[in-house]
């Protein structure tokens, strides 16, 4: 077991430098030179060498590497250079606002969708199957923004209930922050319930035609026990991987939410650097949200022996 | 009659999936006194394993027994129970043990969860009384250590000690009556018979009943008392097994009795003297072991060092339970497995030397495989599978090659009309056929025949079997025949090498290996197979 832990922690460090090169590589490959961008047009001959140096941009590439992740490893990511604010705080400050978000609303889409597939595997082919995989298969084709933009419609609009625009943190006020809240989580919620449902419910499936599930009823066990205690944990072991994807890719791609519902995330702040070619932050976001999906599969990786124990073996 | 009702009795027993689609299972009677053994025989389809599962009220779902059938269970009757009542009798009454030791326990659950969940669920009982009875009856059952053994999980268990251990925890409730559905098919030939010895021990000493479901003959002969043979969901026989199986009045009964291996008259062939076409020498194979992280598991070997000659023409069985390497010296030999030391030959040359000519010879060698459901590429049609070898031969058109294919396939025993099916659409008789036919359409002069039929039913065995030999005797190839079926080794082998643990320990003629076994696994292994004439003995001439 402390091997499994081990060997699996070890394996996710040549992920992060290949990660990293290929975000250094990206950086130098965008055509422009973040020096001559920085002075702008208006910039003497002399400055730009100067600035270069500094930045040091004038050394071999190997060596701007090493300088930068070097700078990495020690926190150190740099200043934005549009505000000249340090970038890993702020990063630090934007990624609590999309995590709030995304770690509800992949909550909330687990606690209703395994449920749910499981239930839509034991009536299979039933009315209450066909309805939770309708359901599901709808909600899996809706584009998020369209559903968000749809919520904000009826329900900021028309309806008044909840705000359009803008963002609360729960921590500064609990009931706003709520509020806030409701229709990025709604959406997201929505759009992924339907992947997990369908994953939840084709494994439970699979599952519930081995030979243990009938060994279960053959001890007298009642179709409850059968269910939550033989199926669900092998049933939810694929599924788990599954969540586990949703949530580093929602970590990732939340952009397009953040954007629809102005919400100040890591998202924003990667896409607002892009447009601003504010170098350092776009890099420091990239490599923040690469860490963080390794971070979050190798999490998922180290509780799978939970539910499956063949795999240390 | 007796006045005391028997265990079970089943009456008028129809199974169908709906109202209008036909029965699976159809008017099936029978009885099961106290203590004894039932065996429900027959081929896959015939109904004998949803007639079991009818008694415990566990049919997969559109199947339900109609109105009219009847199940008691010592005079009560089991169908018009409500679900509840059912769940009760499940289990404490009636325990049943399943075919695939590898899924038939929850590979979630630690061993000792698994064993007290039944008894908590029937009985009251403290942890500590659950604790000391389970590992009583482990103890029973002879696993070492059985402490440890609560605390481990299935996977940590090979499939004859899981079977065993399902035994145990479905033994340890004291069921009346004990339904085992094919509970050694899958299990070596050693262990099955230990595990088949320890289920009799068992239920001999509770008194318990049993329905045993098997489709070999073999089995039911050495084991159960009376039998019940199923076709088609109908009853075509029943009664003592003793007369049943002896002097079947039914013709599929017959058919089925035809259908056990048995030793062609007049001795083995001998063919010591033939020149030899495939020459294996201190062969050594080493599998390299797992891949993990920055470091391998040391390699694993499968094969000792084995000295082998195969002459031409001449059918060589390779005989040894999984793991003995039997296998892999097969796949060795074809090149599927490059040995770690040693050498083989063909007609003097050396195959482990890469080459223009090892690439001629190599086309010259094939193989079929024991498991026609996955060894056909399941999206191409069956004359492309077939007709696949010869596109290497770059002479021959697309005409030549039909011709060839149609040839072959007629050989076989294929219908021409199926070339454009796809596998799935074929019965699994229908499909070794076709693996057959791959193996043979460029007229190789050696096949490797691995486990070629026990995936298939008894009287589709049979076929093969002749198949084989019929296709040997026409185009004279030479055929080395791994397999762990004893039965089918008699009908077809003229020599036999035995396998254990990676080394020959025994080989010689057909009729010397059977008849005077010299080595000690050897007659351990034939004392194993459940051969039906040697049950009955003399009764079966």
């Amino acid at each position: 077991m402390l091997r499994f832990l081990l060997t699996r922690i070890l394996s996710a460090i040549p992920t992060m430098l290949i990660v990293t090169m290929a975000i250094f590589a990206l950086m130098r490959i965008i055509p422009g030179d973040p020096a001559a961008l920085m002075l702008g047009d208006m910039a003497q001959p002399g400055q730009l060498e100067e600035l270069r140096a500094r930045m040091g941009l004038d050394k071999p590439l190997p060596v701007q590497f090493a300088t930068w992740l070097g700078n990495v490893l020690t926190g150190d990511f740099g200043k934005s250079t549009a505000t000249g604010e340090a970038v890993l705080p702020l990063i630090f400050e934007r990624f609590s606002v999309s995590a709030t978000v995304v770690l509800v609303a992949v909550l909330f889409a687990s606690l209703i969708a395994v449920p749910a597939g499981m239930i839509a595997a034991w009536r299979q082919n039933r009315l209450s199957d066909v309805m939770i995989v309708g359901t599901a298969t709808l909600f899996l084709s809706i584009p998020s923004f369209w559903l968000g933009l749809m919520l904000l419609t009826i329900f900021g609009l028309w309806l008044g209930w909840l705000p359009v625009v803008g963002y609360v943190s729960v921590a500064d006020n609990l009931g706003d922050g709520l509020l806030y809240l409701i229709m990025p989580v709604m959406t997201l919620v929505m759009v992924e319930a339907g992947a997990i449902t369908r994953m939840a419910r084709a494994s439970t499936i699979e599952v519930a035609r081995l030979e243990y599930i009938t060994h279960a009823r053959a001890k007298g066990l009642s179709e409850r026990a059968v269910m939550w205690r033989h199926a669900f944990r092998n049933a939810f072991a694929p599924t788990w991987t599954l969540i586990g994807l949703i949530l580093g890719s929602l970590l990732a791609n939340i952009a397009v939410t953040e954007t629809v519902f102005t919400i100040p995330g890591l998202g924003r702040m990667l896409i607002d650097g892009i447009f601003a070619r504010d170098y350092p932050v776009v890099q420091g976001c990239m490599l923040f949200i690469a860490f963080l999906y390794v971070a979050v599969n190798l999490l998922v990786d180290l509780i799978y022996p939970l539910l499956d124990p063949r795999v240390t073996a | 009659m007796n006045a005391q009702p028997p265990l079970l009795s089943v009456r008028n027993l129809t199974v169908r999936p709906g109202r209008t689609l036909p029965p699976v299972v159809r008017d099936l009677s029978f009885d099961i006194a106290p203590g004894e053994m039932l065996a429900l025989v027959g081929e896959s389809g015939s109904g004998k394993t949803m007639a079991a599962r009818s008694v415990l009220r566990l049919l997969p779902a559109p199947l339900m027994p109609v109105e009219g059938s009847s199940i008691r269970l010592k005079g009560s009757e089991l169908l018009t129970l409500s679900d509840h009542e059912m769940c009760k009798v499940r289990g404490a009454r009636i325990g049943m043990v399943f075919q695939e030791p590898m899924v038939s326990l929850n590979p979630a659950m630690q061993i000792g969860k698994q064993m007290a969940e039944a008894l908590r669920l029937h009985h009251r009982l403290s942890d500590a009384e659950i604790r000391d009875r389970s590992l009583a009856m482990l103890e029973r059952i002879r696993i070492k250590d059985p402490a440890k053994c609560l605390a481990a999980w299935p996977h940590e268990f090979s499939g004859g000690m899981r079977q065993r251990i399902m035994l145990a925890s479905v033994m340890l409730l004291k069921p009346e009556l004990l339904i085992a559905d094919e509970p050694t098919t899958a299990l070596d030939t050693l262990v099955q018979r230990d595990v088949l010895d320890l289920m009799v021990e068992l239920t001999q000493e509770q008194g318990t009943g049993v329905l045993l479901i098997s489709h070999d003959l073999g089995m039911v002969a050495k084991y159960a008392p009376s039998v019940v043979v199923m076709q088609s969901g109908i009853a075509v026989e029943q009664g003592r097994s003793a007369k049943v199986l002896t002097a079947p009045a039914h013709p599929y009964t017959k058919s089925l009795i035809d259908a056990l291996p048995r030793r062609a008259e007049g001795g083995s062939r001998d063919t010591t003297a033939r020149p030899a076409l495939i020459e294996v020498q201190g062969v050594v194979i080493d599998y390299p072991g797992r891949e993990r992280f920055l470091r391998r598991d040391p390699p694993k070997r499968a094969v000792h060092g084995v000295d082998l000659t195969i002459g031409s023409g001449e059918t060589l069985a390779l005989v040894g339970a999984s793991g003995s390497g039997k296998t892999t010296i097969g796949r060795a030999i074809v090149g599927l497995v490059r040995p770690s030391a040693g050498a083989i030959r063909y007609q003097g040359h050396d195959l482990l030397q890469a080459g223009p000519e090892t690439a001629r010879l190599r086309a010259r060698m094939q193989i079929v495989f024991q498991d026609p459901y996955s060894s056909l590429d399941p999206r191409q049609r069956i004359e492309k599978v077939v007709a696949e070898p010869l596109l290497l031969d770059k002479a021959m058109t697309a005409a030549d090659r039909r011709d060839r294919v149609r040839a072959v396939f007629e050989e076989v025993g294929l219908p021409w009309a199926l070339a454009d099916r796809l596998p799935h659409q074929l019965s699994g008789g229908q499909r070794q056929r076709v693996a057959i036919a791959r193996a043979i359409v460029r007229n190789p002069a050696f096949v490797v025949a691995d486990e070629p039929v026990s995936a298939l039913d008894m009287t589709v065995q049979k076929q093969i079997l002749r198949l084989i030999r019929a296709l040997q005797d026409k185009h004279g190839f030479a055929c080395l025949f791994v397999s762990h079926d004893l039965g089918a080794v008699e009908q077809v082998a003229d020599r036999v090498a035995v396998m254990e643990n990676g080394l020959i320990v025994e080989m010689g003629t057909r009729d010397e290996i059977f008849d005077t076994p010299q080595h000690d696994y050897t007659r351990r292994l034939l004392d194993a197979a459940m051969l039906i004439d040697r049950s009955f003995g003399a009764v079966m001439a």
